[in-house]
Formats: C-alpha cells, structure tokens, sequence
C-alpha cells in the first residue's frame, strides 16, 4: 500500500513539476510537431500523401520518445544537481519506488505529443483521423505510454555510474528512432537491426496504434508493449540495485 | 591593434575555455560526433522510403547542418552564459574593445562546428552507399562548409547577444536549431515548401551554403557556385552585424537600468 501510495503522490509532483516546465514542453510538442511537419513535407515531395496519417503516429510516439529520454537521462543527473541523490538514496523507501514515478511522468507528458501531433496533422494538413479500431486505439495509448516509461527506468538504472547521462541520451535518440520504425519501416533497415528493434518497446507501441488507427491485429503487439515493459521492469530494478551499490561503493554517487 | 588581435584570439580562447570548462570527452563525442552520424542516417533512410532526393542530398545537408549544434548552441552560450556566471558587470568594467572580446569567442566555436561537420563527411563517406563525391571536391567542399559555419555561428550569436538582456534564451535557441530541419532545406527540396517559408529560409544561415555543398557534391567547381558562397557569406555578415549591434545595445540599455545580470 505504501508502494502504491508512493508512486501515485511520485506520479502526480513530477507530472506537475514537468509540465511547468517549459523545455519539457518544448520537448514534448513541439519537436515531435517539427519531425511531423518535416516528414509530412518529405512525403508530399515524394509524392507519398497517403502515409501522412503513418507519419503522424510515428511522430507523435517520438514525442513519448523523446520526453522519455530526456527525462531518464536526466532523472539521476538532476538529483546530482540538486544535491538530494544521496538523501533519496539513503531512505528507506526503495530507491526505484523513487525513480519509476519520474521516468514514468516523462513518459506520460508524451501524451501532449500525441495530441499535438494528431491535432497539426489534421488541422495544418488535413490529415484525416479516422480509426479502424477505436478501442484498441485507446488501450494502446496507455501500454504505449507505461511500456516507454519503463525502458526509461530500465535506461535511467544503467545511467546512475555514468556521469554523463544527458550526453547519453542525446545520442540515443536518433538511433532508437531509426531503429524502432517509427517513421521508417523496419523493412527497409539492414536484417541486422531488426532484433535490436524488436526489443524496444516503441517498435511494438506504434505498430500497435498503427494497427488500430489503419487496420490490423493491434492486440499482440500491445501485449508484446506491455510484456517488454515487464522485462524492462525488472532488469531496471535489479540494475538499479547494483549500480546502486557499485556507486555507493566506490563514493561516486553524488559526483557531477 | 596589438591588444586587440590578442584580447580577439588568445582571449577568445580563455573565455572560451572558461564558459566551457564542463566539456569532457565523454560528452562531447555523444553529442556532437555519434549523433549527428546518426541524424544523418535517419533521414537519408527516410528520404529513400519518401521516394524524395538521393542519398548526397541528405548526407550534405544533415552534415553542413550537424555543425548548427555547435554553431548554435555554443555560440549562444559564448555571449549569454556571462550573465549566469555572473561574469558579465566584471566583463564589461573592462576597457577592451567589445568586438575583440564577443567576436574572438566565435573562432573556437567555429572550429568545433568544423570538426563535426568534416566527420560528418567523412563517416557518411564510408556508411552511405550512394554518396561518393569525387576526390576533387574537397577543398571547393571545405570553403563553402567553412562560409556555412562561420555564417551560422553569427547567427548562434545573434540569440546569445539576446541572452544579454531575455530571461531565457537557451528555448529560442533550440526552436532556432531544430527549425533549421525544417526552414533551411536540410531535408526538404527548398522548392517545395510554402512561399513564405521560402523567404524564411532564403534569410537563414546555412541555406544557400548547403545549396552550394550539394552541387559541389555533384562536381560542379566552386567558380560556378560562387553566387551561393558570397550570397551564405553576406547573409552570416548580416547576422554577426545584427550580433554585434545587439550586444552593444543591451550593454547601454543594462548599464542604464543597472540591469547587467539583473533578470
């Protein structure tokens, strides 16, 4: 109970702390807006107008994306900044009943993204917004949304040794982009990558809202979101506990 | 003169290592090497699945652009981050000339944008099937990458000198960057986009270099792109006069209202 109450009163302070911030919404709305906008003026050149709809679930994951990123690569570096590592460390609350809450209300703010994305492309476009599967469609905006969040818990566990984070997840976020097929089919990537995309939980999520937005069999690949999740889940609990400790350690949590 | 060439480079490379002291290694090469590499796969990727341009189009845009990173957000930070460090009332006591001291921040800022925009080449060269630019084209490639990124780091100086007096510039400096896919025709054949957009982007640092990168890219000489060079080139001056101009407004207006680092 004390879990739960925990990751709610978590949940809600960093939903409200990031939404006031204006970088996170900068983040959230208007970069996956811009990636949109530039992929749907790429498609229009190349005379592809009926993947517009394709490109917008695409773009607007990568707003979940990208708020997610930001937010587990910076979740341990803004403590270190701050100076509360070491006293959210020391508590007695499980330091991951710490940590979920954050990556998750990253995650969560994406769904400005998805909405922004959706709205542009309908009202600057004209992109019409029609779902085969309306229900499917909205339970897959919430697996995509948790499964996301704990890829970044799982992201944020490895990142408690590395002083960098933030450079860290600069640097992913193009390829997990790439790889994932949010805007370029998995299909056209070399055979190599395809596993690497197969464990990431957007792959599943957009193919998941692709298939219910456009027709399809969404239901597997919301369930492959949310078992990925799971797995995410518990590497990043057990990751957490031994970066955790190597840190403490070898006196190199609270160094910037 | 002897005081200002020294305050211009040897002081434009203390301030610049001191505004840049948080710089190691294990940032710089995810950031402004891995990434951009990356970038520049994803939309070549992307533009062959659009059915939009050949892969040189989007390897010259995205690694001229790729230098926008350093150009833009380190020249921002060269003349705004003074205010937070709280360096700026001590910074403008000094008698130097204000031009030695902004400007000489430029040419390390410049180089770094140099730096990534060659790597972005030179790995796209060997990453990329379907980009393979004659030999011959590297140095005319070299002088309208240095144009490009010397006329972008005046723009990334033009939002720091705004940074002298707004509360927030780092925002405005990230829309600035990333409309830049958009507005500069890194990705998009400049032809294709609205009017308006157009002249945005006729107006922007970056576009006509690129421009001039893709045809050189295509072997043309530089004598037959001369056009586009002097055109990117005047348009860095007017940014880096519009910098300059700004920097020395704000510095009487905060001098005025004793508002230096005031927010």
């Amino acid at each position: 109970m004390t879990a739960v109450r925990v990751l709610a009163a978590g949940l809600r302070f960093h939903f409200k702390s990031l939404t006031h911030s204006g970088f996170f919404i900068l983040t959230s709305v208007f970069m996956p807006m811009l990636v949109a906008t530039v992929a749907f003026y790429m498609f229009r050149a190349g005379g592809k107008p009926g993947t517009l709809f394709y490109a917008a679930l695409g773009a607007a994951v990568y707003g979940i994306w990208s708020s997610t990123l930001f937010g587990s690569g910076g979740a341990i570096q803004w403590q270190r900044w701050q100076g509360t590592l070491e006293l959210l460390v020391s508590s007695p609350t499980p330091f991951v009943l710490v940590m979920l809450p954050l990556t998750l209300a990253t995650s969560t703010i994406g769904i400005y993204s998805m909405v922004a994305t959706l709205v542009w492309g309908r009202v600057v476009f004209g992109i019409p917004f029609t779902l085969v599967h309306p229900l499917a469609f909205l339970i897959a905006i919430p697996a995509t949304i948790l499964g996301l969040g704990l890829l970044g818990l799982l992201f944020a566990s490895t990142f408690v040794l590395y002083r960098h984070a933030n450079a860290l997840s600069n640097m992913l976020e193009w390829p997990v982009l790439l790889v994932t097929g949010l805007l370029v089919p998995i299909s056209r990537l070399p055979g190599w990558s395809h596993p690497i995309g197969w464990l990431l939980a957007p792959s599943w999520g957009v193919h998941g809202l692709r298939d219910a937005a456009l027709g399809g069999t969404p239901w597997p690949d919301i369930g492959m979101t949310l078992a990925l999740g799971v797995a995410y889940l518990a590497l990043g609990m057990t990751f957490l506990r031994y970066f955790e400790r190597a840190a403490r350690k070898q006196a190199t949590l609270a160094l910037t | 003169m002897t005081a200002f060439v020294r305050i211009f480079f040897v002081g434009g490379l203390i301030a610049y290592r001191g505004l840049f002291n948080w710089i190691r290694p294990s940032m710089y090469i995810p950031t402004m090497l891995i990434g951009p590499i990356f970038q520049i796969l994803f939309f070549t990727k992307l533009g062959a699945y659009a059915g939009v341009e050949n892969p040189t189009f989007f390897v010259v845009g995205n690694a001229i652009q790729a230098s926008a990173m350093s150009a833009v957000f380190a020249g921002t930070m060269t003349i705004a981050n003074e205010r937070p460090y709280q360096t700026l009332a001590p910074l403008l006591a000094t008698p130097a000339n204000r031009f030695a001291v902004f400007m000489g921040r430029a040419l390390p800022v410049l180089a770094s944008g140099l730096v990534v925009s060659a790597w972005g080449f030179a790995m796209s060269r060997l990453l990329i099937s379907g980009f393979d630019p004659p030999l011959s084209s590297i140095p005319a490639m070299a002088v309208v990458v240095l144009v490009s990124v010397s006329s972008c780091t005046a723009f990334g100086l033009t939002i720091g000198s705004v940074g002298l007096r707004a509360r927030d510039v780092f925002m405005s400096a990230n829309v600035c960057y990333y409309l830049m896919w958009l507005l500069c025709g890194v990705n998009i054949p400049l032809h294709t986009l609205p009017g308006w957009m157009q002249q945005i982007g006729k107006l922007m640092p970056l576009t006509h270099g690129i421009a001039a990168g893709r045809e050189i890219a295509a072997g043309a000489s530089l004598a037959s792109v001369s056009g586009l060079v002097w055109t990117e080139l005047l348009v860095g001056l007017g940014w880096g006069t519009l910098a300059f101009g700004l920097v020395s407004l704000f510095e009487h207006e905060g001098r005025r209202r004793a508002s230096l680092e005031s927010y």
